[in-house]
């Protein structure tokens, strides 16, 4: 490909951050310096070696923003000329990420949480109290964000550090005094056990029923040894003895279903790629938790790392993959971390890599950091971000059990549900099976946050009514009565008060015209504007759309300015017009987008609107029509 | 003394003068697919789209991003058709027909999204010179009003500079819209991306679906997403050989000849007094179809029928804007 570089000359260091992902160039065709004598003078040395590397452009310009804190032009240049993409596209693929800077930035990147969990409690007054303190600093850049994943302890905030020696972290339940000494320190406090003991209140009671989380907060996430102790491993043991065929078919015994929202049966995924005509399949695990409200995958990642290694190993092995890849989201630096330390220590141990435990089999995982984008959770946005494409959702069909990422068959599992499959392999199927109901089999982690005594990540077998898990998290402090819940986040639905005996699971969930979606359960007292959060799930939704479709890309806009102009007390027309209107984008949206997040982009709006009526937005008295 | 004529070692064998001008190979016969498309029974080869079958039985479907030598990239969804056990409507022009599918292109469901869409885009892209699609708006009956009055246009180069993530909400009663200052940084080809509906035809042509030159790529996201060229620098800066095929798929006039450009600012541009004449380019030896567009006695744009195996609608700078030494009256 002949590619035009019209860009300034990277300098030393700029060359040096990209190479250090990359490699050192192989000819002056692919960014190096030209060496008359070794390439001859036309070159044909690494030119397909460069084009077939594509998929290390999100790596390559993590790099490099790590590294200045921005993107600067002479790097992008290198970056194109090394893998031979034009410089428009890696453009507009550097464009498509939040986290990516085209502008020189501060040392410290400060992305405080303004989304629904956070915003109640005093996640806006942070940032305005920030920037006031830094104003025009160039030391500290202040950012709004969307949700961080910290809900268990709002307000969150996320510091990200650039330089040679990049770091950042989480801020649970952050004052600016605590960013700033995070700032200055250099150290975050997300760092000991405690922060998972926060985020696990059932840690603290042993005599809770834990599986999924039996490990996290009481065992230590780097030790390997903790990990075995603590029955680590028996599920691979027992996969690699039973063979693909009886692992797949104790997958498919335990009827357990995908976790991150869409429940579609694991067992059916696994056997399609498992029977798929390539003999190259990929498994990938989607840890870009991004949903607002959605920390569970954050939690098990950072306080139970080899559970997720060891769900992907057997997964890999069941479908007869070598690699899997692990997306996890650029808001996770700790994540990242732990999840990088278990897979070289399960590396050094023989646990990935060739000949897995001895056996036959060989499997490998390579962690992808996301770079600030909710639609990179949509799995084929996620197969293009990896690729490095810009994160736009294909059409379906075909699917990833078809053609996924790389256009090879494709298991793509949420963490949640992979965290499930030793515990399948360990327990049987039968056993997880016999848990739960009817629809919904095994256990289940909720995300409880919002206005309860005690929110974090609760884990119980299906079956636990709403009503029950509130009060299991503490109940609504204060004696307060509970507004409203939102179930399965931003994309999910509310319910009111009346409500609340409602079983969380999925067809519980599904009778009364709401989701269980990935497990969010957001609990709203009679002190929060419900007006205010429904206008800040249609501004999420309209920063988020990747703009491909008309429906979502005009639809989430028009959306939003619909929300706030109600909510001016300035609609254009009746209010029953407006409510039209609204009914409208939502079903073109639904009947017309591309992906889930323009189906569902309407839904938390329209649940409310029909619980409340289209006064909700403005704030009005509220009247549950079903109570 | 030097050594007599033999004849070459027999290594090399002339091959078979041509008998029959060769030609490409058949096409294997695909195995037909049956499908039941509005109560009409209808057949067509595998491979072909939903749009291919209704094209089949004359149905008159909507489409806006599909063009027929591209990839269908199914983002305007305007050409969606409900697929009975389908959970959304799913898009006519890039859904391979499958046997047995039912579909409806004319339910109330299907019309209500195809007027949304239209209403969406009528809303906030300026259509003016786009009389295609104004006709569909018209005809789904669609109402861009509804959405509020038009913001005004951003001021030069802010679109281009939006980040993702971050927006402001406009005054209540105020729909946005991508209006911005025209781009004119070249002789050949403005581009008023006011009136662009980021159908993604200008980058399929600009790379691998026929120009092969990756000038521009859609950047930004959600309602700020764009077509731009790295870091949004000018076109002449940029990787752009000017073969102006980008103008010949544009759906909308956001790209246009500037000598098209500056006569409908000047109100001097009459589509009706027109002629168009077919003649071959006479710049090279590969023999392209050009159709010269005359106004006055003056070629005022140079296209090329998209269906013409030798171009398929594309040209180079020469065939496309090279036309000036035909007019030189002095």
């Amino acid at each position: 490909m002949d590619i035009v570089v019209r860009g300034p000359e990277p300098t030393d260091s700029e060359r040096l951050a990209v190479d250090a992902v990359l490699g050192p160039p192989v000819s002056a065709w692919a960014g190096g310096v030209r060496d008359l004598g070794r390439e001859g003078r036309i070159s044909l040395l690494g030119g397909s070696e460069a084009r077939s590397q594509r998929h290390l452009l999100l790596p390559a310009l993590h790099a490099v923003q790590d590294r200045f804190g921005w993107l600067p032009p002479g790097a992008l240049a290198h970056i194109s000329r090394r893998l031979t993409i034009p410089p428009a596209e890696v453009h507009g693929v550097a464009s498509f990420y939040q986290l990516f800077q085209l502008k020189p930035g501060a040392r410290s990147q400060v992305h405080v949480c303004e989304d629904i969990a956070c915003r109640h409690r005093g996640g806006l007054a942070l940032e305005r109290e920030l920037r006031e303190r830094h104003p025009g600093s160039e030391a500290v850049d202040i950012h709004g964000s969307p949700c961080l994943g910290v809900c268990e302890q709002a307000p969150a905030a996320l510091v990200l550090r650039h330089g040679e020696k990049p770091g950042g972290g989480a801020i649970g339940g952050a004052t600016a005094r605590a960013v700033e000494s995070a700032i200055e320190s250099g150290s975050y406090p997300d760092a000991g056990l405690d922060w998972l003991k926060w985020a696990v209140p059932q840690s603290l009671h042993p005599e809770a029923d834990l599986a999924l989380l039996a490990r996290v907060g009481r065992c230590d996430p780097a030790s390997l040894e903790d990990y075995r102790r603590s029955g680590g491993y028996l599920g691979l043991a027992k996969a690699l003895a039973l063979g693909s065929e009886a692992t797949i078919a104790e997958v498919v015994a335990s009827g357990i279903v995908g976790r991150g929202g869409a429940a579609f049966p694991t067992g059916r995924k696994w056997d399609a790629v498992a029977k798929a005509a390539d003999p190259e399949r990929l498994v990938v695990c989607n840890a870009d938790e991004s949903e607002p409200g959605t920390f569970k995958d954050r939690v098990v990642m950072e306080g139970d790392p080899f559970a997720l290694v060891e769900g992907m190993t057997i997964a890999g092995l069941a479908v007869g993959a070598r690699k899997g890849y692990l997306y996890i989201r650029g808001e996770y630096p700790l994540a990242v971390r732990r999840m990088e330390g278990a897979i070289k220590a399960a590396r050094a141990a023989g646990l990935l890599g060739d000949a897995i435990s001895g056996s036959g089999v060989s499997f490998d995982i390579e962690i992808r950091r996301g770079a600030g984008a909710y639609i990179c959770g949509e799995e084929t946005a996620l197969f293009n971000s990896i690729e490095g494409q810009r994160g736009e959702p294909r059409s379906k069909p075909p699917f990833p059990v078809q053609n996924g990422l790389f256009g090879k068959p494709t298991v793509i599992n949420n963490v949640e549900t992979l965290v499930n499959i030793p515990l399948v392999m360990r327990e049987g199927g039968a056993a997880i099976a016999a848990m739960g109901t009817t629809g919904s089999k095994g256990r289940k982690l909720f995300c409880v946050s919002g206005n309860v005594a005690r929110p974090g990540v609760y884990e119980f077998p299906f079956g636990i009514t709403l009503a029950e898990l509130i009060g299991k998290a503490g109940g609504v402090p204060d004696g307060r009565p509970v507004q409203a819940v939102l179930l399965g986040g931003a994309a999910g639905a509310f319910v009111g008060p009346a409500q609340l005996q409602v079983p969380l699971t999925f067809e519980g969930t599904r009778a009364i015209g709401a989701t269980l979606g990935s497990g969010v359960v957001m609990v709203f007292d009679d002190t929060v504007d419900l007006g205010d959060t429904l206008q800040r799930i249609a501004a999420f939704f309209r920063d988020e759309s990747c703009g491909q479709c008309v429906p979502c890309r005009v639809g989430t806009s028009r959306q939003e300015e619909l929300v706030g102009r109600i909510r001016a007390g300035k609609p254009l027309g009746s209010l029953a017009e407006e409510s039209a209107l609204l009914d409208d984008l939502a079903q073109v949206m639904r009947d017309a987008s591309i992906c889930g997040l323009g189906h569902t982009a309407s839904s938390a709006l329209q649940s409310a609107v029909r619980l409340w009526g289209p006064g909700i937005l403005n704030g009005a008295k509220l009247v549950d029509n079903h109570g | 003394m030097a050594e007599p004529f033999r004849e070459p070692p027999m290594w090399f064998h002339a091959p078979p003068r041509p008998t029959r001008v060769p030609m490409p190979p058949a096409e294997a016969s695909r195995p037909a697919v049956d499908l039941v498309v509005d109560g009409k029974a209808v057949s067509v080869p595998a491979g072909a789209t939903l749009l291919d079958a209704c094209a089949k039985l004359g149905l008159d479907i909507p489409t806006i991003c599909q063009h027929p030598n591209m990839t269908p990239v199914n983002v305007c969804r305007v050409c969606v058709v409900e697929l009975e056990g389908a959970r959304t409507l799913v898009p006519s022009c890039s859904r391979v027909a499958e046997s047995g599918m039912k579909v409806s292109t004319n339910s109330d469901r299907v019309r209500a999204s195809r007027r949304m869409v239209l209403e969406l885009l009528a809303s906030s892209v300026d259509l003016s010179t786009a009389p295609d699609i104004q006709r569909r708006c018209a005809e789904y009956g669609a109402r861009p009003e509804r959405h509020g009055s038009p913001e005004p246009a951003s001021p030069e180069g802010e679109r281009d500079q939006r980040v993702p993530g971050h927006h402001h909400l406009p005054e209540p009663g105020i729909a946005r819209r991508v209006a911005q200052p025209v781009k004119i940084d070249n002789d050949l080809y403005v581009r008023d991306y006011s009136k662009c509906v980021l159908c993604y035809k200008c980058v399929q042509a600009c790379g691998d679906e026929a120009q092969n030159t990756f000038a521009i790529s859609v950047a930004g996201r959600g309602f700020d997403a764009r077509i731009s060229t790295e870091n949004a620098v000018p076109l002449t800066d940029s990787a752009c050989v000017y073969c102006g095929n980008c103008i010949g798929v544009c759906p909308t006039g956001a790209l246009m000849f500037k000598s098209e450009h500056d006569m409908r600012q000047a109100g001097t541009w009459d589509e009706s007094a027109q002629k168009q004449t077919d003649t071959i380019c006479g710049y090279c030896g590969v023999g392209c179809t050009l159709t010269l567009h005359v106004q006055d006695n003056t070629i005022v744009k140079v296209t090329s029928p998209a269906d013409r195996e030798i171009t398929h609608g594309n040209l180079c700078i020469k065939g496309r804007f090279g036309y000036q030494s035909v007019q030189n009256k002095a």
